[in-house]
């Protein structure tokens, strides 16, 4: 690393993802943060503050931030996922704000398939309740791979250390069903400031960090697969000028494990093995790439190599076949439909596929298994069986977020209608 | 054991890196637009990076107005023949001749909405199906919701209640005949970011975005500079003044900052403790509330 890439050129990326409704006072907690550091402008807030008096609402609403559509703002609702981005001098944040309500699983699902980090928002005085179920399900079931839990309007239950605990035993019978990965839980007050960036003086019994101290201090660098080599190819570079006649690179960002020049691999779907030869960036000559870098890897053998290709490991392989079981989160008001043929994005490969079974659903906000309705309609989650037309190379989703995800593309509208996650 | 982590700069990279070669990809016929401002010079930027040692696969394309800055024309024409880009110039006093598109008028007169006509026609007349830009989610509240890859119909329209959910790595660029896609490969980073990025990499940036002493007036509280096309309203006045961009856009809309920055780091500075943002300066915006939401849905940038 150059020596300009430090201090405030050296920051990590934190995405984190927020699920709530208007009352659970996620809004407040994201505004504390965004004003606290300075991501709110003086111009911004001021148009906020005229858009919330023409709506005659007493406090600022944030939402109002980035509801900046027509649509929104007339209707007092969240369309879509809002992004939102702030920073400390220690992290930069990106921020997924989805809506909670269950009519937006949809939105919570894309929110999270990007996130290292769940915020899930309980308040104090109702505890742990469908919604906060329907949150950590999500959570478990896109591998996000820290989740915090922030108990809120403590002010509301007097600080007491009883309820906050209660509520933590009653979120760790959920999280140990759905198998949440490192959970952290704090007491807070979005409103009063209690824990959200400096310490609460009315909770003195919580000696954990604040929110804005998590945030900043999660460690994230285990949260990719770094044991398994693989490598979709994206495109390949073949320059047409004379010096670099015969420069073959494969294009790609590295969806797992730590690329070494001189590494034995196997390309799949033909299986070949060569070696590493080089691994480029920008004219640099780099030893190693890992995850989530871009990069260009030459190989010592010329072999058939085209977009939709995978170099992987020569021993630990990914798995392949033309027979799949996922998880789908619905994402189209049109069900799916079984038999028909869906266009299927893989990694950096496309095939069609069918669906060739309905398992069972999931109702959400109980986590029980549906088998006498097997309709999948909007926002529905079920397991499900397809064929496709070749074979994919992939990984459990648990393994891989990378090599484990894929999407269903309706061939009529060319709308993305399906998030599947490979089990 | 070693720690295989990469700075919040270089995974911004990685992942617009990444949106590039997928335009690359998946389209037939791309196109990235280039006004001159940091954001597009930032975004050729690593489109170089994504595709060396080859040239960058697609060309780059200007709206001009005609109302420019003449050292964003003399940057612009420079870095495209450095590079051995194809550069496509279209210009918007070619709609307004041909009757495609009508001048304001006035001294608030700007045809910066004009822009939109010139460049429908050009994906049209070009048969582009991608058109990529360095459109940016935190800099304007239409902007917050929209994808990476973002479809447009074949009016260009965009529908902002309609848009295809994206998830993880996954983009799907389906459209059918006629229609096209714009894309942001920058979608995620701040101005900050761009800034710190450009200074990390050492990117050269045209003049106007340092300080230089300029003839400029003040009109609803923002500095404008002179030029032969903006006309005074009684009571505006000429005066010299150290000013740099913030923003580079049309002459007409592009508020200038009153600055001594000289250098990145100072930049990076005043960017650190502004209380505006960059797009505070933009006339354009001031139209109404909803001016940004109404401009892209007929197919602005």
């Amino acid at each position: 690393m150059s020596g300009k890439e430090s201090g405030y050129l050296d920051m990590e990326l934190l995405r984190f993802t927020t699920a709530g409704s208007v009352d659970d006072g996620k809004s407040t907690l994201i505004g504390r943060l965004l004003y606290d550091s300075k991501a709110i402008f003086e111009d911004q807030m001021e148009a906020i503050e005229r858009a919330s008096v023409g709506k005659g609402g007493e406090e600022v609403n944030l939402a109002l931030l980035t509801d900046g559509l027509r649509a929104e703002r007339e209707q007092g609702i969240t369309i879509d996922v809002a992004y939102r981005y702030f920073a400390t001098p220690k992290r930069k944040f990106i921020i997924a704000d989805t809506p909670g309500h269950v009519q937006y699983t949809r939105n919570m699902v894309t929110g999270a398939s990007t996130a290292n980090a769940a915020v899930i928002l309980v308040d104090a005085r109702n505890g742990v309740i469908e919604q906060t179920r329907r949150h950590a399900y999500i959570a478990a079931l896109l591998q996000i791979p820290h989740v915090i839990v922030c108990v809120n309007k403590m002010d509301l239950v007097d600080f007491s250390q009883e309820r906050f605990e209660e509520i933590k035993a009653d979120f760790m019978q959920v999280a140990d069903r759905l198998g949440n990965k490192d959970v952290h839980y704090l007491p807070i007050s979005a409103k009063l400031g209690d824990n959200v960036v400096d310490e609460s003086k009315n909770m003195s019994w919580y000696t954990g960090r604040t929110f804005i101290g998590l945030l900043e201090n999660i460690p994230i660098e285990h949260d990719e697969d770094l044991s398994d080599l693989r490598f979709p190819v994206q495109y390949v570079i073949r320059p047409q000028a004379d010096e670099y006649h015969d420069y073959r690179g494969y294009a790609g960002r590295v969806a797992g494990g730590v690329f070494k020049v001189g590494q034995e691999v196997a390309v799949f779907p033909s299986g070949m093995k060569s070696k590493i030869a080089a691994i480029d960036f920008g004219g640099e000559e780099k030893q190693e790439a890992f995850p989530p870098q871009s990069v260009t890897i030459r190989l010592e053998d010329d072999i058939d190599i085209s977009r939709g290709s995978m170099i992987s490991d020569a021993e630990n392989q990914p798995q392949q076949g033309q027979e799949i079981e996922l998880m789908v989160s619905w994402l189209s008001e049109t069900p799916m439909a079984l038999r028909k043929k869906y266009t299927l994005l893989h990694t950096s490969n496309e095939a069609r596929c069918m669906v060739t079974e309905v398992l069972h659903k999931v109702n959400i906000n109980t986590l029980e298994e549906v088998t006498d309705d097997k309709t999948v309609g909007l926002n529905d989650i079920a397991r499900i069986r397809i064929k496709t037309t070749k074979p994919l190379f992939f990984d459990s989703y648990k393994r891989n977020r990378n090599t484990g995800s894929l999407i269903l593309i309706d061939e009529a509208t060319n709308n993305t209608v399906g998030a599947g996650m490979i089990l | 054991m070693e720690k295989y982590t990469i700075n919040h700069l270089r995974e911004l990279e990685a992942e617009s890196v990444f949106i590039l070669r997928e335009v690359a990809a998946q389209f037939e016929n791309p196109v990235m637009l280039f006004s001159g401002g940091k954001d597009s010079i930032v975004m050729f930027h690593l489109a170089r990076k994504a595709f060396f040692p080859a040239r960058v696969p697609f060309p780059l394309m200007h709206i001009d107005t005609g109302h420019n800055f003449d050292e964003t024309i003399k940057f612009r024409d420079e870095l495209a023949e450095s590079t051995g880009t194809r550069l496509i110039v279209k210009y918007v006093q070619d709609s307004i001749n041909n009757g495609r598109a009508v001048e304001e008028k006035g001294p608030n007169a700007s045809r910066n909405m004009l822009q939109t006509v010139t460049l429908l026609d050009a994906i049209e007349d070009e048969k582009f199906d991608c058109a990529m830009g360095g459109g940016r989610r935190d800099e304007e509240k239409a902007r917050a919701k929209e994808r990476f890859f973002s479809h447009r119909d074949e009016f260009g329209q965009w529908d902002p209640k309609n848009q295809r959910p994206e998830l993880w790595n996954l983009f799907n660029g389906k459209k059918n005949v006629g229609e096209h896609f714009r894309v942001f490969p920058i979608s995620n980073w701040t101005e900050m970011d761009v800034w710190q990025y450009i200074l990390l990499e050492n990117i050269e940036m045209p003049n106007l975005y340092y300080t230089h002493e300029r003839e400029v007036f003040q009109r609803d509280g923002v500095w404008l500079a002179k030029a032969p096309f903006m006309e005074l309203k009684p009571g505006e006045k000429i005066e010299k003044r150290k000013v740099r961009c913030r923003t580079i856009g049309d002459i007409t809309c592009t508020g200038l900052t009153l600055s001594t920055a000289n250098s990145l780091e100072d930049i990076i500075q005043e960017v650190a403790i502004s209380r505006v943002t960059e797009r505070g300066g933009r006339a354009d915006d001031k139209r109404s509330e909803a001016a940004m939401e109404d401009r892209k849905k007929e197919g602005y940038f």
